[in-house]
């Protein structure tokens, strides 16, 4: 179990669960949904926000969003 | 012969194509309205579906699903869902990107369960055929028990198809999530309350995304959600989970993936380089340079062709009619209070067209990517980019774009920010203050010095609105924490038409919406200069009466006594520190509800009682200071002038959306003091320091 602001670029994990409900509300419709591989492609220039894939869509998250959402990278 | 008229609504995801399939289906046939009450934008147009029956179509705001958390997301659910709502459609067409099919369909699939007339029309098939995406149209279709139309809106194919297909539209076969089966006595119950047997319907409303206007209704509800330790937004959770799970399955049949990265590899190559630590600021920088240079020196000859051709065109008017007092307030009134604006159409035109170029391709979001860190530094946020961008270009759609920011804080400081940034309307004070400074063959290296000067102005209105923004984060309470999450679409070639028709309804709002209230204040402000308290004009005519070649002297007399004149003399105190005159201050007044009015009002009262019929920036640059008789157009009064512009809230619009955005007159008042305090200072400051 880690956290995806855990992960370095370029690597995937399944996505456990989201911690935060107004959060969780929103990747879920985006369709970040648990079981779904997710993968961090890039990093912005200052690190932070973090660029990741699920299901072939890009998104666009803070750190301190990614914090709340637990992986699995076993 | 037309017979039946019938509503079709167009929904979908942010980025499907929905708004090309709308121009597609409508043309130019389109207006572009407000909800009643709210300040969310709504799209209508025609169109004809076969030779007797035609479509009202509506292009609803972009949603991922039913379950709204924005204005515009409510919009949406409540036109779908409501049945007593006004625009509540005979027909919903779902458009979905072929390559993110799964995304769409659960926005698709809670659309079916409603029980709804819908069409999905899946757009860009031959995209996500390229990407190695195949998908088994009639197995999907018979999976999802409704009609699935194959389009592409950019190149206008499938549009007959989907025409017919609406024509012959079924209630959906299939039930997509067994609501009742999860939910089964509370949904019963609720059925019971709500006096209807639209199971999904009644979820909604459990889940309080009410879908009925009934207030009793509601509190029964609640007291139902007490009694049976619901817990909506748990519930919510679960039954998006579990609905993705019956989309994952039907996917699973109809979809299959060969090399389906192909398209993702390609948009993070371009990526690499966009969003690269150094090329990534560079390019964004270069993008905003280019934009100012074009729009400076582009637009420089068709408002050359439109400012001798409307001058021609005065004079034509002027010798025609009959001269007289009806000849003076069209020619001096309202054709000089119009020509003032028309020539900026190039302009603005340009600086929209840069901006719907921008967001289509894609590469807007990028910017608020690599620009979050930094703005959040200012307390604001990466999406904050689009609104002060867009804030170049009007304030007002700018305001509004700022709900997709989610935190309230990050949001209200970016309201509050915006009309810091220069608008379109400030663009024709500037220029015309510019070109009278500035030779226009000046240059500073290669670059046009006219350019650069511009782009500093435009420079320091969003630096002015950062430094704003900074000390607002510090005064201005967090209520919730604030959170980004954003989806970055991948890159696209924008389609021309929809780049033009918002270029055309951006230049007619400008034109209508502007020309109405210039067209008034160029009248009142006629019939203020040309007339006197009586006796003042036969006075001052009887004192010249002696003097040799009285000309200039006399008009600027008789100005000066005129109703205009002694308003503006009234307020000269206090604007005489910043470089102004009344003649200023009559063009400050004017200006108060909308900027763009000061080019016009400056061309009015340098027209009345003028003998020749020059174009406004001979005009301004043969006036003459009234007291000392020299030029009155100093650099010191130009940049004064352009700063007080800059910074002051002069726009009656941009209050009133304010007002609605946050919901009260706090926030637009404090702006109001804040912005116009911040201009005086500026220009007091600047026009001490130069003169």
């Amino acid at each position: 179990m880690k956290r995806l602001s855990e992960l370095q670029v370029g690597e995937k994990a399944f996505v456990e669960s989201i911690q935060d409900e107004f959060l969780e509300h929103q990747l879920l419709e985006m369709g970040v949904t648990p079981g779904q591989l997710i993968e961090v492609e890039r990093k912005s220039p200052f690190s932070d926000p973090i660029a990741v894939v699920v299901s072939n869509l890009l998104i666009s998250i803070r750190l301190s969003d990614a914090d709340n959402i637990i992986v699995n990278n076993d | 012969m037309i017979k039946k008229n019938i509503k079709v609504a167009l929904a979908g995801n942010p980025n499907s194509g929905k708004s090309t399939l709308f121009n597609a289906l409508t043309g130019l046939n389109q207006s572009v309205g407000n909800y009643p009450g709210i300040t969310v934008d709504k799209k209508l147009g025609n169109c004809k579906l076969d030779m007797s029956t035609k479509a009202q179509i509506i292009d609803l705001p972009g949603a991922y699903s039913l379950y709204s958390k924005s204005l515009d997301e409510k919009v949406t659910q409540q036109i779908l869902c409501n049945k007593e709502n006004q625009d509540y459609p005979d027909v919903i067409v779902v458009v979905a990107d072929s390559s993110n099919l799964r995304k769409s369909l659960l926005f698709l699939s809670q659309i079916i369960d409603l029980k709804r007339e819908v069409i999905l029309a899946l757009n860009m098939i031959d995209i996500s055929r390229d990407m190695g995406i195949v998908i088994d149209i009639p197995h999907l279709s018979d999976q999802l028990g409704i009609n699935i139309v194959e389009i592409n809106a950019r190149k206008r194919t499938g549009i007959k198809d989907l025409k017919d297909t609406i024509l012959s539209v079924n209630f959906p076969k299939k039930e997509i999530l067994n609501i009742k089966e999860i939910f089964p006595d509370i949904i019963e119950n609720t059925n019971i309350i709500r006096e209807d047997d639209n199971n999904y319907a009644s979820f909604l409303s459990l889940c309080r995304h009410y879908v009925d206007n009934n207030s009793a209704s509601k509190i029964k509800l609640e007291v139902l959600i007490k009694d049976e330790k619901f817990i909506p937004s748990r519930s919510q959770a679960k039954e998006t989970v579990r609905r993705y799970k019956s989309i994952d399955k039907i996917l699973y049949q109809c979809i299959g993936e060969n090399k389906a990265l192909i398209k993702r590899n390609f948009t993070k190559k371009i990526d690499d380089l966009l969003l690269h630590p150094i090329l990534g600021y560079t390019f964004f920088l270069l993008v905003l340079f280019l934009i100012f240079q074009a729009i400076f020196s582009w637009s420089q000859l068709p408002m050359e062709w439109i400012d001798s051709g409307f001058s021609s065109f005065s004079s034509w008017v002027a010798n025609t009619m009959n001269p007289g007092v009806l000849n003076d307030l069209i020619v001096n009134g309202i054709l000089a209070g119009l020509g003032g604006i028309i020539i900026f159409v190039p302009q603005i035109a340009f600086l929209f067209a840069f901006i719907v170029f921008l967001e289509d391709t894609g590469y807007m979001a990028r910017v608020s990517f690599i620009m979050d860190k930094i703005l959040r530094g200012f307390g604001l946020n990466g999406r904050s980019i689009i609104p002060l961008l867009s804030g170049a270009a009007c304030a007002v759609p700018a305001i509004m774009s700022a709900r997709t920011i989610s935190s309230s804080k990050e949001r209200l400081i970016t309201i509050f920010v915006v009309p810091l940034m220069s608008c379109s309307a400030r663009l024709p004070v500037y220029t015309l203050i510019i070109s009278m400074m500035i030779p226009e063959t000046a240059s500073w290296g290669p670059f046009n010095m006219q350019g650069l000067v511009m782009m500093a102005f435009y420079l320091l209105g969003f630096i002015a609105a950062l430094i704003t923004a900074f000390i607002l984060k510090f005064i201005i309470k967090a209520k919730e924490r604030g959170f980004y999450v954003m989806e970055i679409p991948s890159y696209k070639i924008p389609d021309y038409k929809t780049v033009l028709y918002t270029i055309v309804e951006k230049v007619k709002v400008f034109l209508f919406d502007a020309g109405k209230v210039i067209i008034a204040i160029s009248i009142v402000l006629w019939v203020l200069s040309s007339y006197a308290p009586s006796g003042k004009f036969e006075q001052i005519e009887k004192d010249y009466a002696s003097v040799e070649n009285p000309e200039y002297d006399i008009q600027s007399k008789k100005l000066e006594a005129s109703y205009a004149g002694i308003i503006g003399k009234t307020i000269e105190p206090v604007i005489k520190p910043l470089g102004f005159d009344w003649r200023i201050g009559i063009s400050l007044i004017t200006s108060f509800a909308a900027r763009e009015v000061f080019v016009g009002t400056m061309s009015t009262i340098y027209s009345v009682g003028g003998t020749d019929n020059y174009s406004i920036k001979k005009k301004l640059k043969s006036a003459k200071n009234l007291e000392t008789g020299k030029p009155f157009f100093t650099t010191a009064v130009g940049i004064s002038l352009m700063l007080f512009y800059a910074f002051a809230m002069q726009c009656m619009t941009t209050i009133a959306v304010v007002y609605r955005e946050t919901k009260g007159w706090k926030w637009p008042l404090i702006q109001l003091v804040y912005m116009t305090g911040l201009a005086y200072i500026s220009s007091f400051v600047a026009y001490n320091l130069l003169s």
